[in-house]
């Protein structure tokens, strides 16, 4: 008998999922006495007991550039907390609306905000739980008559509490099939979202031109998202911290001829077809990682610490990007 | 006459605060919920008709009260109640399973007498609601 008594009896919680119960059962809804007209609150106690300065740490630390982001992250959780200090006074606060939609070119972080978000939300007790349930649109159409909506609610009840984040939500909309189910689900969310604003949180990412696209043909979905944040591609600086930020996490150091070569790398990778920002240079660092690894393994001198973690020009310069750049200019002075 | 089974039946009804707090401190305890009606009470009627499937994978209580809400607006004068599932090995059982909704009117249940052989009395419970087909017990109501 090594089983375990807490062991879960049938397949119902994932591994990695996030034990939901914990965080929120510290949390006591006490109703707090309405101040008189004539107190003081301190905004800044109540930013400290929110614990919100953490979460914009956090935010400007892990995440580079993306101002305008930041900027509305900033200003949403300005409005929550004012609204927290006048329901304090017995002042009427109605619930605002924070239905979002991400739009931006692959690899901007739309991602990876939401999840900030999530945590941020629930830290200024807009959400109750605050986790986030990551959907596509698999998770929420179905694959014959009736089958949709109830697939679509058993999501939303998931996400209730949290965050609905619907990646690439313009494949939920097919103009070219009148009969697709992705318009039930569209009807089912946008209810969900007018009906139980106070339970969920959702959403919807996706590039820019086609969610753009995607809200011209569903002006319903549009109206109901107050906040449509746009993420801007990185600009060069920004990719080179990036990839600082990444090869410190890994453990890795550039020699100064690498850092040259590591920024001429993404000057034209940035110029090439199918950017992915981001993603792109955390691909560039795991392929410069195994050249650097067979360059290793090539040696017959012993290799020190200094050696394991140091990148050097020729693990970048192996790159197809270089010779793709250097045909083109031989290309173009040719012709 | 009211009927008492499961957890906290003699207890005044729950509100929906005290139903949400319940189905949270389930959901805490990674315990799925179900909603499951009836108009039949009888203490040993164990199979109730499940209303939907069990949900799983849930974090807030505000899920589960919807499907309540839907069951009762579907089933206004019907028994409905709330189950929670620990699927924890050794354990694998009904958690916690309490009333959420009761017909306006319970006229409860009358005590049958069969004589059987040597003078002995076989005893039964008849529910009055029983005499009538089902899904037009209570109130004639579906």
């Amino acid at each position: 008998m090594s089983e375990s008594p807490t062991r879960i009896g049938f397949g119902m919680s994932s591994p990695g999922r996030n034990p939901a119960g914990q965080g929120a059962s510290e949390e006591t809804p006490e109703e707090e006495q309405t101040l008189p007209p004539d107190a003081k609150v301190s905004l800044r106690k109540e930013r400290e007991a929110t614990g919100i300065d953490e979460v914009f740490e956090s935010l400007d630390a892990d995440l580079v550039g993306l101002t305008p982001v930041k900027t509305r992250i900033r200003e949403i959780a300005a409005l929550l907390l004012v609204d927290r200090a006048r329901s304090r006074f017995g002042l009427s606060t109605s619930r605002p609306n924070l239905h979002m939609s991400f739009t931006g070119s692959p690899g901007t972080g739309k991602t990876t905000v939401a999840l900030r978000m999530a945590d941020m939300l629930h830290r200024l007790g807009y959400l109750r739980r605050g986790h986030l349930v990551s959907v596509t649109r698999d998770d929420l159409v179905g694959q014959y008559v009736g089958h949709t909506a109830p697939k679509t609610k058993e999501v939303l009840k998931r996400a209730m509490g949290g965050v609905l984040f619907i990646d690439e939500a313009y494949y939920l909309y097919r103009a070219d099939n009148e009969r697709d189910y992705g318009q039930e689900s569209i009807e089912i969310l946008l209810q969900v979202m007018e009906n139980h604003r106070e339970d969920l949180v959702v959403i919807l990412a996706g590039y820019k031109d086609r969610m753009d696209s995607f809200f011209a043909s569903n002006p319903g979905m549009s109206s109901r998202i107050a906040h449509h944040i746009d993420f801007p591609d990185y600009t060069l600086d920004e990719l080179d911290d990036i990839g600082k930020l990444l090869l410190k996490a890994e453990g890795y150091t550039l020699t100064a001829e690498a850092k040259k070569t590591f920024r001429d790398y993404l000057e034209h990778r940035q110029a090439q077809p199918r950017f992915a920002n981001a993603r792109s240079v955390r691909n560039a660092i795991e392929r410069a990682r195994l050249r650097h690894a067979s360059r290793m393994m090539t040696t017959d001198e012993s290799v020190g610490r200094d050696e394991l973690t140091t990148l050097k020009p020729e693990d970048f310069l192996g790159s197809r990007v270089f010779t793709e750049a250097n045909g083109e200019t031989s290309n173009s002075a040719s012709g | 006459m009211r009927i008492t089974q499961g957890t906290f039946s003699f207890l005044p009804d729950l509100t929906d605060a005290e139903i949400t707090a319940q189905i949270q401190y389930a959901l805490d305890n990674k315990w799925p919920c179900s909603v499951e009606f009836t108009d039949d009470p009888h203490p040993r009627n164990v199979y109730w008709d499940m209303w939907g499937l069990p949900m799983f994978d849930l974090a807030d209580a505000a899920g589960v009260l919807a499907e309540v809400n839907a069951c009762r607006k579907a089933k206004p004068e019907h028994y409905i109640r709330l189950n929670a599932y620990n699927a924890n090995y050794g354990k694998q059982t009904v958690a916690l399973s309490f009333i959420v909704q009761r017909p306006s009117d319970e006229p409860g249940f009358r005590l049958d007498r069969q004589d059987a052989h040597d003078r002995t009395i076989h005893y039964t419970l008849h529910p009055y609601a029983a005499d009538a087909p089902p899904g037009r017990r209570y109130n004639g109501q579906q």
